[in-house]
């Protein structure tokens, strides 16, 4: 094992130019993603990045490991096929809003649903920007683009929410911009059992820039964005002076002193929360009426599906011996001709 | 006693009968039908394992409504299964039965004019009941209007017979009803002059956890056993002599289970573990669940969320070092269409079973056909070669399986295996194969890093498979066309149109690796008639009686469906006039006349059942009498 020891983050760059657009936010994602690997004590050759289309699917060619640039939507399927045949492997799976929500919507809510050893890293940026500048299932409402002159009339839904309500056992919420913050959002990713699903809220330069500059402009980022910590109250705000309590299940953003609001009235973030209903509350967040969550929502344990599936061949294998052709040929009802 | 319908009283079976003639027969056609849940699948399958028992060859053809239970006695629940055995080698259910069961008035209606003129007709008359009759559109009893004059017909009140048969049994009335098909049954093992023993053994098998019910099945066979015995109503009892079969251990096996055996047998051979990925659909389920309970051998199924992820997990799979697979029929088959091309694009080995209906859309779901061809050859954006091949019989299923896998590993392709419903479902003898007898599958994967390319190419034009996990191998594949040797993304257009080509000569070049053809009759002559798929037992029946007329009639059979095998051009020179009858309107007659430049004849049926003999028959004498013209 020395060499994974040695690995860098240069051992996970490939010598394909990256063609996404500069300035675009998914390169800070792979440079990040490139780091987070030679720390994670795995064999670089045990490593697969599965995509589907779209921009943020080309993610596979730029790293070092085995990889597959599949088909529209379909990433979550390929990789759980490989995660099940060879389990041993840690499988990521680079998506974007378009890929994972749209057309490959049910795949992603399905591998969630089992459990499945898959990371998922969705590239959120609000628009489809490989076919050039159409709403996503996560564009906002009234958002102009090609195919809404008029603006768009589709509600969109969070990332988070669809996760959450497949049954996600790990789901965290993280920002292009915010390289630290990643970073930690990536690492806790790769040591969790089961999927474990990453939004991140990426810029694209070109068809929707700004879309999320209400938390990432350092200027107005702290009053607008509540960075998730487990064990501790929902507070957030410049002066660390602004929180989130419930009246019975409304959440009201509050500030600390006023009213007679204490600390204590604020909610407390339980990620390991065996219920996900403070999750689910906390992905309806958004700006600018309640602050909009960054971090880990829901992390659980639960046994994986390669897991069980590994058991039960396991519990076959010991019930049964090892299988062998003549007698799997021969068995039921059988005669003989002379 | 033919002509006259005869009633018979409930209660004779006491009674000693006078000993009953025994008339030898050649072969009988037998079909059992009822509602869909009365069990007649079951009946059916019952009666072809004491037949295979006693040494006969026997084909059955299963047909049966896609409700799983509609509403009783209508006439779209009507459930069937037919079976033909006889004292020669058989190979299809028969044309026409000889024997016709019906329990309820809608399974007479829809099945009476297909029995054979002077055929037996044992109808349940305890279902002949009014509200029975007017489900089935009946004004007057069809057992009473002389309606059935034509046939031998015994009235039996099976319903009641087994009711008294069962009255002490404690079930209730409505499990009671569920028994009446084992009486059935053992009324046919009697009239055939099988043993029952056999057979109540099975039953208690088969109901293992409910013994119960188990008993009071092997009640109700022995009623009708005893029955059958004992009243005088039957006074021939029939014996087909046992076929002249080769020697060896047999068991009855489907075409979906042998479909199955074969993928299981392609992974040992091989030593590579196998994955299938599916979603249910009908014909096709049962292959996925026949290796769902192979668990103990290096099988994984997963029974994916629909049929994209069923490919899509299998082309993961497939990536991942292990014999990947999926398994559907037509619509599922177009749902797995842009999968086809993207494993077509990474050229990794991949079967995908298509046990085809009756189509286009939903189609008709549990009957027959052969229309799916054109989609496995054609149906894909791009050009996009996959190779072909179809099962003639439930048998040849499992020879197929490992032929796909074979295929597809040597050749690192995806493979298209063809089956149908008919063959799928229904069941004939297997002789049960030596492991050690079939073929070795050798597969080799790539682990040395010096000069590796991802798309480098074999002389088979195949390239290198490489297990993740393998050290300095590390490379990305995908749906982007790309470099003819790195596989790294190109657009290039010289080199899109040299990997064009070059997938397309791969998929030709598997041409040579095809065994010669085996023509059936003389070598050149009148008539050729080109089979593909599950008419292959009609084809023989048929030109075997043409040929007994003495014309001039040969037959071959394609499994490789593309490429073609390369002798098929030679052979379809050397006969005047070729006919192609398939379960479709003529899609291998069109691959034939564009690949040749023959005209060919054609036979077309899309009725959602197989075709008789009679039918193919018929055709060739029309075909030869135009060609002596």
């Amino acid at each position: 094992m020395n060499a994974v020891v040695a690995l860098t983050k240069k051992d996970f760059e490939t010598d394909q130019d990256v063609r996404w657009c500069p300035g675009c936010g998914d390169y800070a994602v792979l440079s990040q993603v490139q780091k987070l690997m030679p720390s994670l004590g795995i064999p670089r050759e045990n490593f697969a990045f599965i995509s589907g289309i779209g921009c943020s699917s080309r993610f596979p060619y730029y790293m070092e490991t085995y990889g597959m640039h599949s088909i529209h939507g379909r990433a979550p399927a390929v990789a759980s096929g490989l995660k099940l045949a060879r389990p041993e492997m840690s499988v990521w799976v680079v998506t974007g809003d378009g890929d994972a929500l749209a057309i490959g919507g049910n795949h992603f809510i399905h591998a969630m649903r089992r459990n499945i050893g898959l990371k998922i890293i969705l590239l959120n940026n609000r628009i489809y920007g490989l076919t050039k500048g159409q709403f996503s299932p996560t564009s906002q409402m009234g958002m102009k683009t090609k195919t809404t002159p008029q603006g768009s009339i589709d509600r969109p839904f969070s990332p988070v929410a669809v996760a959450l309500g497949a049954g996600a056992t790990f789901v965290a919420r993280t920002v292009d911009t915010d390289l630290t913050h990643m970073a930690g959002v990536l690492r806790r990713a790769a040591e969790h059992q089961g999927t474990a699903f990453v939004e991140v809220f990426q810029n694209c330069i070109v068809f929707n820039d700004g879309a999320f500059d209400a938390i990432t402009d350092k200027s107005v980022r702290d009053d607008a964005r509540l960075m998730l910590e487990h064990g501790k109250p929902l507070l957030y705000g410049k002066e660390r002076n602004k929180g989130i309590r419930l009246r019975g299940l409304e959440p009201e953003a509050v500030t600390l002193g006023e009213d007679g609001v204490t600390e204590a009235d604020l909610v407390v973030h339980d990620e390991k929360a065996e219920h996900s209903g403070l999750a689910f509350f906390l992905s309806q967040f958004d700006a600018p009426k309640l602050p909009v969550p960054l971090g880990v929502f829901r992390a659980v344990n639960m046994p994986s599906y390669e897991e069980m599936n590994g058991r039960q061949h396991e519990n076959a294998l010991e019930r049964r011996g090892r299988g062998d052709l003549a007698s799997l040929f021969n068995s039921g009802d059988t005669w003989t001709i002379d | 006693m033919s002509g006259a319908a005869v009633t018979a009283e409930v209660g004779l079976a006491e009674r000693v009968a006078p000993p009953r003639s025994v008339e030898e027969l050649d072969s009988v056609v037998i079909r059992f039908v009822g509602d869909s849940g009365d069990g007649m699948q079951l009946t059916g399958t019952g009666f072809s394992r004491a037949i295979a028992k006693a040494g006969h060859d026997f084909a059955t053809h299963p047909d049966y409504p896609s409700e799983i239970r509609a509403p009783t006695g209508t006439l779209f629940g009507v459930s069937g299964y037919q079976i033909q055995f006889a004292s020669r080698q058989v190979f299809t259910s028969g044309d026409a039965p000889d024997v016709l069961v019906a329990m309820n008035p809608a399974a007479l209606k829809t099945n009476l004019s297909d029995v054979k003129p002077g055929g037996i007709i044992i109808a349940n008359s305890g279902a002949f009941t009014d509200n029975n009759l007017a489900k089935a559109s009946y004004t007057v009893s069809p057992l009473t209007d002389g309606s059935l004059g034509a046939y031998r017909a015994y009235q039996i009140d099976i319903s009641g017979l087994t009711a008294q048969a069962l009255k002490d049994s404690g079930l209730s009335k409505k499990d009671i009803g569920r028994c009446k098909n084992f009486y059935a049954l053992g009324l046919m093992l009697s009239l055939y002059s099988r043993p029952l023993e056999k057979e109540e053994e099975d039953i208690r098998q088969k109901f293992a956890k409910k013994p119960e019910v188990a008993e009071a099945n092997v009640l109700a066979l022995r009623a009708g056993y005893a029955y059958a015995d004992a009243t005088e109503m039957f006074i021939t009892s029939y014996r087909v002599r046992t076929a002249d079969i080769p020697s060896g251990t047999y068991r009855s096996l489907t075409g979906n289970h042998a479909t199955a055996l074969g993928c299981v047998a392609a992974s040992e051979l091989s030593g590579v573990p196998l994955f299938l990925g599916s979603y249910p659909i009908t014909p096709a389920t049962d292959i996925l669940h026949e290796l769902s309970a192979l668990k103990h051998f290096n099988v994984t199924t997963f029974q994916a969320e629909d049929e994209i992820a069923g490919i899509c997990s299998a082309v993961g799979a497939a990536y991942g070092g292990v014999l990947g697979m999926t398994t559907t029929s037509g619509p599922g088959m177009a749902l797995k269409t842009e999968a086809l091309g993207l494993a077509v694009m990474l050229e990794l080995p991949l079967v995908i079973v298509n046990v085809q209906r009756g189509g286009p859309s939903t189609g008709l779901p549990t009957k027959i056909e052969q229309s799916d061809l054109l989609q496995a050859i054609y149906g894909r954006n791009g050009e996009c070669p996959i190779p072909v091949i179809a099962a003639n019989s439930p048998a040849d299923c499992f020879d197929c399986a490992i032929e796909a896998f074979r295929i597809a590993v040597k050749y690192m392709t995806p493979v298209i295996l063809l089956t149908d419903g008919g063959i799928g479902n229904a069941a004939e003898p297997w002789r049960i194969p030596d492991p050690a007898s079939l073929p070795k599958l050798e597969v080799k994967f790539r682990t040395d890093p010096e000069g590796f390319q991802a798309y480098a190419r074999d002389a088979n034009l195949a390239r290198p498979w490489v297990r993740p996990g393998t050290p300095g191998l590390e490379h990305r594949v995908g749906g982007l066309e790309k470099d003819f040797l790195t596989g790294n993304i190109s657009h290039d257009p010289v080199n899109h149109q040299r990997m064009v080509e070059v997938r397309a000569a791969k998929v030709d070049g598997i041409a040579a690796d095809i065994p010669p053809l085996q023509v059936e009759g003389p070598a050149e002559g009148d008539l050729l008639i080109v089979g593909w798929g599950s008419t292959y037992g009609s084809i023989v029946q048929a030109r075997e009686q043409a040929v007994a007329e003495g014309r001039s009639v040969a037959h071959v059979h394609l499994r490789h469906l593309n490429p073609f095998p390369p002798d098929l051009g030679d052979i379809l020179k050397r006969y005047r006039k070729v006919l192609v009858p398939e379960m479709n309107l003529g899609q291998l007659s069109r691959l034939l006349r564009e690949r040749y430049f023959i005209d060919v004849a054609k036979l077309s049926k899309v009725q959602g059942r197989p075709f008789k003999v009679s039918e193919i028959y018929d055709r060739i004498v029309e075909v030869c009498n135009e060609v002596s013209k």
